[in-house]
């Protein structure tokens, strides 16, 4: 009856011992430095990945246009507000015009004067014209006269210098009337003038649009240059994109875009790339393209901000790894290869990636080589590894 | 000859291995705080190791970026690139906050849009300096915009959408044990984005500042037209960062670097030995202390009781050493029982300790490191403990009187 008994405390004791030592070992084993890495492997594939870009951008119109006088002056009239469709050469807005009618009016009738003056000069002439003629006759019988010695050559003299003054009345009446007629013409070109000045006042349409900002009311002072309205053309909005320097290889014009508004996150728009700047923002280190809409939607925004996706085309199949996969040791890109059971770092030279995160390795690793892609630590050639299907989801 | 100490133990092996697991679970609670105090220098160590860098360029006469706020033009890294023997370098920002999940995408995320994690976000350029060099799912950042990769320990999940500030981030990579010196995850994001979230102010802030600005009637004049939208536009814009990360060329001893930047760029530059020491020895000094003071103090109760556990044992032994003593049996004999019991007892105090210490380690909030050199140190200490107070239960024993066995 003790003999059982001792038996079973010893029994008890024993195992108690054993559990407690394997479960030492267990917890040594699976933390600390003697624990293997986690890490999980892959396959280096062939394969074609689909590159493309990816930016952000405002949506912009290709055409704005800002309507301000070109001197200085009051508002007299704004006959548009925003939102207002306009036509290629409304009246949007009139500047007060000061005293340019009253200049007009002043032009007007010294025109009118300059035409009487026309009529005088024409009288004038008439008046030379007809001296003129009655002095060439008498000229002539004096001639005559004094030729069979009836005159004396001193009284023939007189009568053809009489004649000769005639002519010389008659030219300067010519003048005259041409001087009162060049007057009517340049006070005309005056008042031309002074019309066209009367027009700028008036602010039109250069071109059919929406008036998207009422920037001064009536009776406010502008200076030249300085906006009233502002007009933009709706059909010629496009997305001016930013993209990384970096990350823009490849930009042309002409790729196709997938475009995703802020407003509306869920729906997907196309279009193509319409331009690529010459020149690109080296504060920024960005590059800058200009998206067109195939379709713009209804009821877009300038200054919206879009997200846009440009796809490249697709190049020729190469050796292809998730982009974890890449290492860096110092000063080289590589890989942990999976070599029967051992790992060793293998610089790779990369090619182009893929936004969904594909890697084209160029150099250094062949189709079917087994690669470390995720892993718990930083590894080293002599890490302990244990391969796994996944890391997350046993790990907290 | 009979093991006196195993058949004692065998006549209550009850009650020894519950004691044995009550001191167990003491030296447990002191093995986490170690590891609790370890993992607070860890932390750091590894904030510096993730960051991947043998320099740190910060603003002149600050300890940024971790211990201070620092802030430089982000156009300084293009003249620290220019310097003989730095191989690589980029701008980085760090900002302290709180992430939230905003709206999920598809099914199992009802009830799970509130999630909030207070969190490191780091702005970093791919492929440069900063990066996470490793992941654990997901893929790197390929976007240079509005994407992120987190640290498991925020608990989001991939393809989570995280809200910072004003943008929704996709989640498209998860990382591990990237956390800043306070322990607090980290979420990675372009540098871009994060300029922006560091600097840009919320919408009213920035309503009011621009009606502030058109106040001005020195900045809003009437005849310059675009002078105000020209100011405006200047104040929204933000080109600065926290720091420069350099690495140095291999071989290139770090100091040679930073003394140049030091002189002639007028910024501040730390190597790895002096970041090390603002971190461990400035940032976290105090809460370290703190912790260590605690961990004394939990050393010398756990001494304290262990001591007295296994002498008031031995006390409640002595009729029966008495009749030991009484039978003849030799001093020798009955301290090496003792002893045997105390070191019995405290192997299996040690071992249940560190078990439950490992095992619960993964629950704290903070990171907890188990050192295997804590461990050892720990198990010489019990031992040595264990001994010490059998002493004083073996004096205890040698000065019984053999007749308190008859005596009743």
């Amino acid at each position: 009856m003790k003999i059982p008994s001792n038996l079973w405390r010893r029994l008890g004791l024993g195992l108690l011992g054993v559990v407690l030592i394997v479960a030492l070992v267990y917890v040594v084993m699976r933390s600390g430095p003697l624990a293997p890495v986690r890490v999980t492997v892959t396959q280096a594939t062939v394969g074609s990945l689909s590159p493309s870009l990816f930016g952000i951008g405002t949506v912009e119109a290709r055409r704005a246009y800002l309507i301000g006088p070109t001197a200085a002056g009051r508002v007299s009239k704004v006959l548009v507000d925003v939102g207002d469709t306009v036509q290629a050469g409304q009246l949007l807005a009139e500047m007060d015009p000061v005293d340019l009618d009253e200049r007009a009016a002043a032009l007007d009738a010294s025109i009118a004067r300059a035409g009487s003056a026309i009529a005088a000069a024409q009288a004038q002439r008439r008046d030379a014209q007809a001296r003129s003629e009655l002095a060439a006759i008498t000229a002539r019988r004096y001639v005559e006269l004094g030729a069979q010695k009836f005159m004396s050559a001193g009284a023939v003299e007189a009568k053809q210098q009489e004649q000769a003054s005639a002519e010389a009345v008659v030219a300067s009446a010519d003048a005259n009337l041409a001087a009162a007629r060049q007057d009517t013409q340049r006070l005309a070109a005056e008042r031309a003038g002074l019309r066209q000045q009367r027009d700028n006042v008036r602010l039109l349409a250069p071109a059919n649009g929406v008036v998207i900002s009422r920037d001064a009311e009536v009776g406010s002072t502008v200076v030249a240059g300085q906006a009233v309205l502002r007009l933009i053309e709706p059909t010629s909005l496009w997305i001016r994109v930013r993209l990384d320097q970096g990350r823009s290889a490849g930009l042309v014009e002409g790729l196709p875009a997938s475009i995703v508004l802020r407003s509306k996150p869920s729906a997907r728009l196309y279009g193509k790339v319409a331009r690529v700047e010459a020149t690109s923002d080296s504060i920024t280190e960005e590059r800058l393209a200009l998206v067109a809409m195939d379709t713009p939607p209804a009821g877009l925004s300038t200054g919206e901000l879009a997200e846009v996706t440009l796809t490249l085309p697709t190049p020729a199949p190469a050796v292809l790894l998730p982009n974890p996969a890449m290492r860096r040791q110092a000063d080289q890109v590589g890989v942990w290869r999976l070599e029967g059971g051992k790992l060793r770092f293998a610089p790779v030279r990369i090619g182009l990636t893929s936004l969904d995160g594909q890697v084209q390795v160029l150099e250094g690793l062949k189709a079917g080589d087994e690669v470390v892609v995720y892993s718990e630590k930083e590894l080293t050639a002599d890490s302990r590894i244990k391969v796994v299907d996944a890391l997350t989801g046993s790990q907290p | 000859m009979i093991s006196l100490a195993g058949r004692d133990i065998l006549h209550s092996w009850g009650k020894f291995v519950l004691t044995g697991i009550g001191l167990g679970l003491l030296i447990g609670v002191t093995l986490s705080m170690a590891g609790i105090y370890r993992g607070m220098v860890d932390d750091a160590q590894a904030l510096l190791d993730n960051s991947g860098a043998d320099l740190w360029v910060v603003q002149q006469d600050t300890q940024g970026p971790y211990a201070e706020s620092s802030s430089l033009r982000d156009d300084v890294v293009r003249s620290v690139l220019g310097l003989p023997g730095v191989a690589r370098a980029a701008n980085v920002t760090y900002l302290t906050m709180q992430v939230r999940r905003s709206q999920g995408q598809g099914k199992g995320y009802e009830g799970r849009e509130d999630h909030e994690v207070r969190a490191m976000v780091v702005g970093f350029e791919p492929g440069q300096p900063g990066e996470p060099g490793y992941l654990v799912a997901g893929r790197h950042i390929t976007r240079s915009h509005y994407e992120a990769v987190a640290d498991v320990r925020t608990g989001f999940a991939l393809g989570d959408r995280i809200r910072i500030r004003r943008h929704d981030y996709t989640v498209v990579g998860l990382t591990q044990r990237m956390v800043s010196s306070g322990g607090d995850p980290m979420v990675f994001i372009p540098l871009k984005d994060a300029q922006e979230a560091q600097f840009l102010k919320d919408n009213d802030a920035i309503l009011n500042d621009r009606a502030r600005t058109a106040a001005n009637p020195a900045l809003n004049r009437p005849g310059v037209p675009g002078l105000l939208e020209a100011i405006q536009a200047s104040q929204a814009a933000n080109h600065s960062v926290n720091a420069v990360l350099v690495q140095v060329q291999p071989g290139v001893p770090a100091e040679s670097v930073a003394e140049p930047i030091r002189r002639w760029k007028h910024l501040e530059a730390y190597t790895r030995a002096q970041m090390e020491e603002i971190l461990i020895a400035k940032l976290i000094a105090t809460s370290a202390r703190q912790i260590a003071m605690f961990l004394v103090i939990l050393a010398v109760v756990s001494a304290a009781i262990v001591a007295f556990i296994i002498y008031t044992m031995t006390l409640g032994k002595i009729r029966e050493i008495a009749v030991l003593k009484l039978i003849g049996t030799r001093n020798r004999t009955i301290a090496g029982m003792i002893l045997q019991q105390a070191l019995g007892l405290g192997l299996i105090g040690f071992i249940v300790g560190k078990v439950a210490a490992t095992l619960w380690a993964p629950i704290f909030p903070k990171y907890v490191l188990l050192e295997s050199g804590d461990a050892v140190r720990g198990l010489v200490a019990v031992m040595l403990i264990c001994a010490l107070a059998s002493t004083l239960a073996i004096r205890a024993a040698l000065k019984v009187d053999p007749a308190a066995a008859i005596g009743g």
